[in-house]
């Protein structure tokens, strides 16, 4: 599992690759979560193309991070979900709480 | 294609191994050429498995052992994920979804309905104290 970050304005973007797992999650929750306080961002955008795998671990790490960011006032958004990961993410109903955008400039423009 | 196959792995309780897991069993069941979401949706059920015998089961030690019996025949395949962790003591409430023991980490609650809805048919026996045995069956090519 490897972490890119991008900060644009005051929004938070990831960039995760490889699989979402009760395993990765650990080391992706507290990553996240250090670099959104180090950066004072308001908003989190994750980029969802290169995840080739997700379980409910992975749902569980989106609603914490859900927790913390409408504590700061921000949203959090998805974008590049692929059909795989987009099955869970319906399962679960996380989509009332995050919106899925098609791309990252589309995403940029919404949350600004 | 063989008509009837099996194999088991017997793996540490260490969460490095859930992906292990999930990919050993897809590894077997391409045998049978599943479709990509076929395969998909197997390791999304045994990765909840394991992930509950890790977190639940054993409370996130790594000492102690998870083993899974895979088999298929005609087409059908079942998978057996088994512990021999704290067991469940209300099986019924604990596939609830959105049911969660975890207070302190971030759990969604969804493993249980992960494994209904990936899978045909899941049977949970447990008995606390003796660990807990998962099995699940899907057909392929439906």
């Amino acid at each position: 599992m490897s972490i890119d970050f991008a900060m644009v304005n005051r929004t938070l973007v990831v960039n995760l690759e490889g699989e979402l797992d009760h395993h990765t999650c650990v080391e992706i929750r507290q990553t996240v979560d250090r670099e959104y306080q180090k950066k004072r961002a308001k908003n989190l955008l994750f980029d969802f193309a290169n995840i080739n795998f997700m379980d409910s671990s992975g749902i569980g790490m989106l609603m914490g991070r859900y927790r913390s960011v409408i504590i700061c006032g921000g949203e959090i958004a998805l974008y590049n979900v692929t059909p795989e990961a987009e099955k869970i993410l319906a399962m679960s109903g996380i989509h009332k709480l995050m919106k899925t955008y098609a791309s990252k400039q589309e995403a940029l423009e919404a949350l600004a | 294609m063989p008509k009837r196959n099996s194999m088991q792995i017997q793996f540490s309780s260490n969460s490095l191994n859930e992906s292990f897991a999930r990919v050993a069993v897809a590894a077997f069941i391409s045998q049978l050429d599943p479709t990509v979401e076929e395969l998909y949706d197997i390791k999304m059920a045994v990765s909840e498995a394991v992930t509950n015998s890790i977190i639940h089961g054993y409370d996130n030690s790594e000492d102690y052992e998870i083993c899974i019996k895979c088999a298929y025949e005609d087409g059908v395949v079942s998978i057996e994920v088994i512990d021999y962790g704290k067991g469940i003591a209300d099986i019924e409430e604990a596939m609830t979804a959105l049911y969660t023991t975890s207070a302190d980490e971030e759990r969604a609650g969804l493993g249980f309905t992960v494994m209904q809805s990936m899978m045909d048919e899941i049977q949970v026996f447990s008995e606390v104290g003796n660990g807990t045995t998962i099995k699940m069956k899907k057909s392929l090519g439906v």
